[in-house]
């Protein structure tokens, strides 16, 4: 490792905070823009062309406001959750590939450049670890901040979003299981062929979601829940408990909130297009197209189909009514939590077979 | 260095970067933002009136039972994950291995349905 794979690991930070920080910026004018057109109305449309600068005009305007820091906090916490929100929803990000990997001729030597931040052995486990640790963060927040509205959305949070967790760990088994490895740039290189069903070739991508639908589903729902985004928002329900757990936050300490939440929502759906839908893989018609394009098609199919995703979350939002607390739970621990374990014995079993053929045979 | 550490060690840039982004950019508007709390601005939220009591108050226990199932099942999330990566290598008794444990977890959760532990009311 000499100074020029140094310099291309910062030039990969840099590049994935860079992306994280753009695509933010449009996803919060997007579902405001999304939503807006589902009730009937026109939206933010002042600030640059179709209002596409709202959000930068947003974020000057609470990077200038008055933080004010209630009498009752505790402060150090306080302080800390924030930053305890915003850093794991940057980490998160980070194992997930958005393009084909390119080699580039530096120093004499060819490199293979990975559009990744980085490619962890054990990436799902840490995709895992880093969305508990965000939930932390909104404890903390509820909890340090001395007051009765941000301290019950704290206890939501702890109950719905581990609920939710544990969901999610569970209906990510089948897709270890099946692919045989937690690397997430081999589970996209496993779904990178055609399927083959009864010995034909059918021609639609090997992608997961057609043998791991169940899994798919748990997911998405989990990931919904897991962001506390509508009709999962429990947590920051406006009308029940104001602002949840930020309601003591205000200014810049706020606008960290409101970036993780969308940056999560962004890798949440970035993870269920790389884990069930293929990732960046698609036609990139190499050898036909100049190589430059094709080696910029992967990025481009990646980031249509992430936009379908969150399409998705901003609709439900738009369609759904907020679940009752009860409903939360029982939807989580009485159906997902059972049928997630249910799904894994039939997938552990059925992959079985094929490996070691029938018990009896 | 190994491969394997330069991927983690891409990690903590990775993790560096963003403390220093989020400190940084909260240091600044410390010095660009006006700062004149009142004594009524800095009283806690409570719609608009004096708050009452503490904001500490006490809470429904049943969040804390799911708290302490939910250890239960990411722990077994836990386990589950380095037998599916080898799963092939570990063959039929490490299936029924698992089996076996999957069942017993399953078990603890309907006894928690039976006991009423996740009715919510």
């Amino acid at each position: 490792m000499d100074w020029i794979d140094v310099l291309l690991v910062v030039a990969r930070v840099v590049a994935v905070f860079a992306l994280l920080m753009g695509v933010c910026t449009l996803l919060v004018w997007f579902e405001r823009k999304v939503v807006a057109d589902m009730q009937n109305r026109v939206g933010p449309d002042r600030a640059g062309p179709w209002g596409i600068l709202q959000t930068v005009a947003d974020g000057v305007k609470l990077f200038f406001k008055e933080q004010v820091t209630p009498r009752k906090v505790e402060l150090g916490l306080y302080l800390a959750a924030p930053m305890l929100a915003a850093v794991p929803a940057f980490l998160m990000f980070m194992v997930v590939p958005f393009g084909r990997p390119f080699t580039i001729t530096l120093g004499g030597e060819e490199r293979l450049v990975p559009l990744q931040g980085a490619d962890l052995n054990v990436g799902l486990l840490y995709v895992l670890a880093m969305s508990s640790v965000a939930v932390y963060a909104v404890v903390l927040a509820g909890w340090s901040s001395g007051s009765k509205y941000p301290l019950l959305g704290g206890v939501r949070a702890t109950a719905q979003a581990i609920s939710y967790e544990a969901a999610m760990g569970l209906s990510l088994v089948p897709v270890v299981l099946f692919t045989g490895s937690m690397r997430i740039s081999e589970i996209v290189a496993a779904q990178s062929s055609t399927l083959t069903f009864l010995g034909w070739n059918i021609g639609f991508p090997a992608w997961n979601v057609v043998v791991l639908a169940p899994s798919f589903l748990i997911f998405t729902i989990s990931a919904v829940a897991e962001t506390n985004r509508a009709p999962f928002d429990l947590v920051e329900a406006e009308q029940e408990i104001v602002g949840g757990f930020h309601t003591e936050y205000s200014g810049l300490r706020f606008a960290l909130f409101f970036l993780a939440e969308y940056i999560n929502m962004f890798t949440m759906s970035a993870l269920a297009v790389t884990l069930f839908f293929g990732g960046w893989s698609g036609p990139a018609w190499d050898g036909v197209l100049p190589a430059a394009v094709s080696a910029l098609l992967p990025t481009v199919w990646f980031f249509v189909k992430v936009l379908v995703f969150l399409f998705i979350f901003v609709w439900l939002r738009a369609t759904l009514p907020r679940l009752r607390y009860d409903q939360l739970m029982t939807l989580g621990w009485k159906r997902l939590i059972p049928s997630s374990l249910v799904w894994l014995f039939f997938i552990g079993g059925a992959l079985a077979v094929r490996r070691f053929g029938l018990p009896w045979s | 260095m190994s491969e394997y550490f330069q991927d983690y060690v891409a990690v903590a840039a990775f993790a560096a970067f963003g403390l220093v982004l989020v400190v940084l950019t909260l240091g600044i508007t410390y010095l660009v933002r006006p700062s004149n709390p009142t004594k009524e601005k800095v009283t806690t939220y409570e719609c608009g009136v004096d708050p009452v009591g503490e904001g500490w108050n006490h809470t429904f226990i049943r969040y804390y039972i799911f708290g302490l199932l939910f250890v239960v099942f990411d722990v077994e999330a836990v386990f589950l994950f380095p037998w599916a990566v080898a799963a092939e290598s570990l063959g039929v008794p490490g299936m029924i291995a698992v089996v076996i444990f999957i069942l017993t977890l399953l078990e603890g959760l309907l006894y928690a349905v039976r006991k009423g532990v996740l009715k919510w009311e």
